[in-house]
């Protein structure tokens, strides 16, 4: 079995997705590819059940919010090959009234809370999610709690602001 | 084996009452239920003493870590880790404290790198205890728990010895440790090697052979290796199934590639090979620790943080008598440290799974966005769907093998 690391799996994925996956770097020696909300589930699909990447093993699905993007939400998957011990994150970005993603509980069960996690933080809507309900927070929150909009603490309190520290 | 899972059911809230004919009855299993040691919600529909369908509802003691972490600088997120998993809240500082250091590059002396390993292996030590100690509790065998409980309670003494706290730890700092650990703490260590096994091997005399146990457990809850990986499940429940995934091997921090160590694994996935894995487990932690104490013998004495004075705080009386401590405090302590914009994931081998760091830092004084990958969030969600065709006391330890810390779950 050839060692795999970074460059085999570019070459691999440039070699069946061409320019639908793009390369964001890797760093601390960890490969981050981004790709579109069209063809999530097909990379996903694809580097779970590909002989030679063998990503199959899910670590996590989350989502990170920048308003200041045109596409707000990022979704970020962390994939494992536990042969080889190779991980790579895909991140896809979605904007919008209602952020849409495809849900990965077709390849991975374990998929369904991570992603109504991200669902009650964030307020992505998987596609084709079963049980797409709040799970840590209340039902009627009404709100998406992560959201950068969304303050913490008392928003009138301006001791804390970077500009008493110079910046 | 009558009890392996065949059909794995989705977790829907959908019950359908309707039907005159059947008997089934709604149960609320929890969330204050004594019997599911911590705040879980499981509804369940019974028939008799057979579970028909789940569904688990969890965020009771749901606390915001991830938001609150976004506005806290690095040094007091330590604490909010402590309260995820908080049978074994070392393992959770060390794993932040090596996620900051992964991202600001810097390089950790061996002997603190010992003296980490230490501290975790007794943390999994301690965590074991309780869920090996509460399974058999579980299982109607009381006496065992007192046991090893009392070595816990020694396990603890001893972090008190190096910290000064016993259950919520803010072990160690950023760089290293707050401060070497005393004779005391070392002694301490030596004399916790010489008395515990021969409470282990007592304990699992107790249970091992026993057959009451083993048929308690045996075949109880047997998950294959592909249900588990379809879960993404880690730890040791999903050794127990066969699958040798353990961070610590795969993925070495902290010099773990130095340590001779085993990976225990089970071959049915059932309640009584998660016990057996955690046993074996703790004798092999056993193992760790003797050899980090040899190493450490050999490393120059005194050294317990990197030198790095931009983010590992000044002693107190430098503070007060020299300048240059006292900016690099005032630095330090403001947030005032320049700090890569870059993304880290990092993971260590939690008590009971991959305990994950994902840190996007925008070069602020706070992280841009932090994730906790927590394993009983991600081991959990198996349980209800597991639990329907299962008697009701064989869903109780069933959850209790899943050793699933409410803390961690609900983060």
């Amino acid at each position: 079995m050839n060692k795999l690391d970074n460059q085999v799996i570019i070459d691999r994925l440039q070699s069946v997705f061409n320019d639908r996956v793009r390369f964001l770097g890797e760093p601390h020696g960890l490969l981050a590819i981004e790709t579109e909300s069209a063809d999530i589930l097909e990379l996903l699909a694809f580097v779970k059940n590909d002989e030679m990447l063998r990503l199959n093993y899910l670590t996590d699905i989350t989502a990170v919010h920048y308003p200041n993007q045109n596409k707000q939400y990022a979704i970020v998957y962390h994939l494992h090959n536990l042969f080889q011990n190779i991980r790579i994150r895909i991140k896809v970005f979605v904007g919008g009234e209602q952020p849409t993603v495809p849900s990965a509980t077709s390849l991975w069960s374990g998929a369904n809370w991570m992603e109504r996690e991200t669902y009650d933080f964030f307020g992505i809507h998987f596609e084709g999610h079963p049980d797409l309900r709040r799970i840590l927070n209340m039902d009627d929150l009404g709100v998406f709690p992560m959201r950068k909009e969304y303050p913490l603490e008392d928003p009138n309190r301006i001791d804390k602001k970077d500009f008493y520290f110079g910046r | 084996m009558s009890n392996r899972i065949t059909k794995i059911t989705p977790n829907s809230p959908v019950f359908f009452d309707n039907d005159p004919q059947d008997e089934l009855i709604t149960l609320n299993l929890g969330p204050t239920h004594p019997a599911t040691h911590g705040v879980f919600q499981n509804v369940l529909q019974i028939d008799g003493e057979r579970i028909v369908s789940g569904v688990s509802t969890i965020g009771y003691i749901h606390r915001a870590f991830e938001k609150i972490a976004e506005h806290r600088p690095f040094y007091q997120i330590t604490t909010l880790t402590d309260r995820l998993n908080y049978c074994s809240s070392p393992i959770n500082n060390m794993g932040w404290h090596m996620t900051v250091e992964k991202l600001l590059d810097i390089e950790i002396p061996k002997r603190v790198q010992y003296m980490r390993v230490i501290v975790m292996e007794l943390a999994r030590i301690a965590d074991h205890i309780i869920c090996n100690g509460i399974l058999g509790v579980d299982t109607g065998a009381f006496s065992g728990f007192l046991y090893v409980m009392q070595e816990r309670e020694f396990i603890y003494e001893i972090f008190e010895e190096i910290c000064g706290a016993r259950l919520t730890t803010n072990i160690g700092r950023i760089g290293g440790f707050e401060r070497d650990f005393n004779e005391v703490a070392f002694d301490k260590i030596r004399e916790f090697l010489k008395r515990y096994p021969p409470v282990l091997s007592e304990f699992e005399e107790l249970f091992v052979r026993n057959r009451i146990f083993i048929e308690r457990t045996s075949g109880v809850a047997a998950v294959t290796p592909e249900q588990a990986l379809d879960y993404c499940w880690s730890g040791p429940i999903l050794r127990a199934t066969g699958v040798d995934y353990d961070v610590r091997v795969t993925a070495p921090y902290c010099s773990y590639e130095e340590f001779e160590f085993d990976v225990p694994v089970g071959t049915n996935g059932d309640v009584y090979d998660r016990f057996m894995v955690r046993n074996a487990e703790m004798w092999q932690s056993m193992r760790i620790i003797q050899q980090a104490l040899e190493k450490i013998e050999k490393e120059p004495k005194g050294i317990f943080h990197a030198d790095v004075p931009d983010f590992y705080l000044p002693p107190k009386e430098q503070v007060f008598n020299n300048m240059e401590a006292l900016i690099y405090h005032f630095k330090i302590v403001m947030g005032e440290w320049d700090t890569p914009k870059s993304e880290v994931y990092h993971s260590v081998e939690g008590a009971n799974g991959e305990l994950g760091f994902y840190l996007i830092h925008d070069g602020g004084r706070t992280p841009y966005r932090l994730h906790f990958r927590r394993p009983s969030f991600i081991n959990y969600q198996m349980f209800a769907p597991m639990s329907s065709g299962m008697l009701i006391s064989d869903a109780i330890i069933n959850m209790s093998s899943l050793n699933v810390i409410a803390g961690e779950l609900d983060a």
